[in-house]
């Protein structure tokens, strides 16, 4: 236990004294690298427009109220899109999450030497670039529009759902899968009366989830194009049509709410 | 189970149970859910001709990704990851700093009901709205630069850091934090000594991720002009130059890899 002498007392310490030496150096790089961090964004940063800001938020605001309720007409058909970009690219994201999933588990892969580290690829470098890249570059491929943003939110959800799944058939309960085995059950049989039950809960829970994820992530993917309300978003704030803006937010935020109440319910209803 | 049942199924071929037990509800949902597809797959006018002529363009990326271009754009490519990384340091402290005391706040065991009202507010705005949203925003009210990217991440990190943060405090044991009360202390020594030392770990885990979640959103705020490696991946897909962008998309990849392997190591030492 280290401990400081002074006046013939021992005093107790948290640390001794080298611990404390490091952890000063680690604070002190710490902070170093944080103030040199904001240098460098102070130096990108036009300090005019920032002391100037609360004037234009001001302004912001008394444009963009009250919203433009009339425009609501509108915005069905966008609203409708995006459900779909959210829901389609979520089933095609699961249809291939599974067969990915069971690939990357340590306890179903065929090939742990091979297959695996490909799975597990797979999943990385899905997961790791957002939708609105993808949405980016499908854009390019395939052209504006509704499938281009049903492909980027497909492509996007793998990595997550198969990740979150992966992880729940490597934590399954293995007694019933070697009970099933000792039935003499074929390389199948297993999956469907061993694996699957146990880890259909968890699969009908992020399913459910990463619909809500996409749901928010669909609305903006019209930004760059690619389908959904986000477009009208964009057009909107092309022209400076602040109350059009407002409205679409607020539009955004109920279906956003919505989607999150109905995942919390479903995954309530589930576990 | 009661004999009678059992009387009942003896003879019969057993069946696998359904996953959604009352038959109507689930034919109901079936049915419904079917009908959803059809009408979904109705409204979305795919342009395949489009699409077939786009699958070379899409070969083209492919193959780019096998022989990236780091060299003729790298001061761009050097330029906008630095500004990505600096944001996400800048924004992962400051967030991870205003969190703490938000956090606090928004634990109804810690907190009174009035603050705990206004700081499960502020959580509920922050999470609510899109960073992408948020980052427009800002560069409406602050001009293009980082400093918005910085306020967006910043903003987006309290509302994730602070909820989980507060679930976690609100899960808490709470005889130590009894223990420590009864000693005596202050309210500042009561969250030191009580609560601090058992959401450490957590704090610490949720924080890392939050910093991989921030350099992964720091890629795209670029798209809207807020700062990052988002605007020269923008530039390069709008110039068809894939093998610059298959270079920029890998670095993210990489990036990404080795703070998740990172956050891998310092969670397991930590819990």
């Amino acid at each position: 236990m280290p401990v400081i002498e002074r006046d013939d007392a021992q005093i107790w310490r948290r640390r001794t004294m080298g611990q404390s030496l490091v952890r000063w150096f680690g604070w002190l790089l710490g902070v170093a690298v944080f103030v040199y961090c904001w240098q460098l964004i102070s130096q990108s940063t036009t300090w005019f427009f920032v002391w100037d800001a609360p004037r234009i938020a001001n302004d912001i605001w008394t444009r963009a109220t009250p919203p433009k309720w009339d425009y609501i007409t509108q915005l069905g058909r966008p609203i409708w899109d995006t459900l779909n970009i959210a829901t389609l690219g979520t089933i095609i994201a699961l249809c291939l999450a599974v067969p990915v999933a069971f690939l990357a588990a340590r306890n179903t892969t065929p090939s742990a030497l091979f297959i695996r580290p490909i799975a597990l690829l797979v999943i990385v470098s899905t997961r790791s670039i957002n939708s609105l890249i993808w949405a980016l570059l499908l854009i390019a491929i395939i052209g504006p529009g509704v499938f281009a943003g049903v492909i980027a939110i497909a492509i996007r959800s793998i990595g997550f759902c198969a990740k979150l799944l992966y992880e729940a058939i490597e934590e399954i309960d293995h007694t019933q899968v070697e009970a099933i085995t000792a039935t003499g059950a074929s390389r199948w049989q297993i999956m469907a009366y061993g694996i699957v039950p146990q880890i259909l809960p968890a699969f009908a829970g992020i399913s459910v989830f990463r619909w809500d994820i996409n749901i928010r992530e669909s609305t903006v993917l019209g930004l760059v194009g690619a389908g959904g309300i986000g477009l009208q978003l964009s057009a909107s704030l092309n022209v400076l049509a602040w109350p059009q803006v407002s409205l679409i937010l607020i539009v955004i935020l109920v279906a956003v709410m919505i989607s999150e109440w109905v995942s919390a319910k479903v995954r309530g209803a589930i576990i | 189970m009661s004999y009678r049942e059992l009387d009942d199924m003896l003879g019969k071929g057993w069946r696998k149970p359904a996953f959604v037990k009352n038959p109507l509800l689930r034919w109901a949902l079936f049915l419904g859910f079917f009908a959803y597809l059809i009408a979904a797959f109705m409204t979305i006018d795919v342009d395949w001709g489009r699409v077939y002529e786009g699958l070379d363009r899409g070969w083209a990326f492919v193959l780019a990704f096998t022989s990236p271009d780091f060299i003729s754009r790298w001061s761009d490519i050097l330029s906008g990851l630095l500004e990505s990384i600096v944001m996400t340091v800048t924004a992962s402290v400051v967030g991870i700093l205003i969190s703490i005391p938000i956090g606090l706040g928004a634990a109804r065991n810690i907190a009174p009901l009035p603050i705990y009202m206004i700081c499960r507010g502020i959580v509920a705005i922050s999470r609510a709205l899109q960073e992408i949203i948020v980052a427009i925003l800002l560069v409406a009210i602050f001009g293009f630069g980082p400093l918005a990217g910085f306020l967006t991440l910043s903003f987006a990190t309290i509302g994730f850091l602070s909820k989980l943060l507060a679930e976690d405090i609100e899960a808490m044991d709470k005889v130590q934090a009894e223990a420590i009360k009864a000693s005596g202390a202050r309210w500042p020594q009561w969250i030191n000594y009580g609560v601090q030392p058992q959401i450490m770990p957590r704090l610490v885990g949720l924080s890392i991720y939050r910093i991989d979640i921030n350099f992964r959103e720091s890629a795209i705020l670029g798209l809207v002009g807020a700062g990052g490696i988002g605007a020269t991946l923008n530039t390069a897909f709008d110039r068809y130059e894939y093998d610059t962008a298959a270079a920029i998309l890998i670095l993210i990849i990489g990036i990404v890899m080795a703070l998740e392997y990172l956050s891998g190591i310092i969670r397991a030492r930590v819990q």
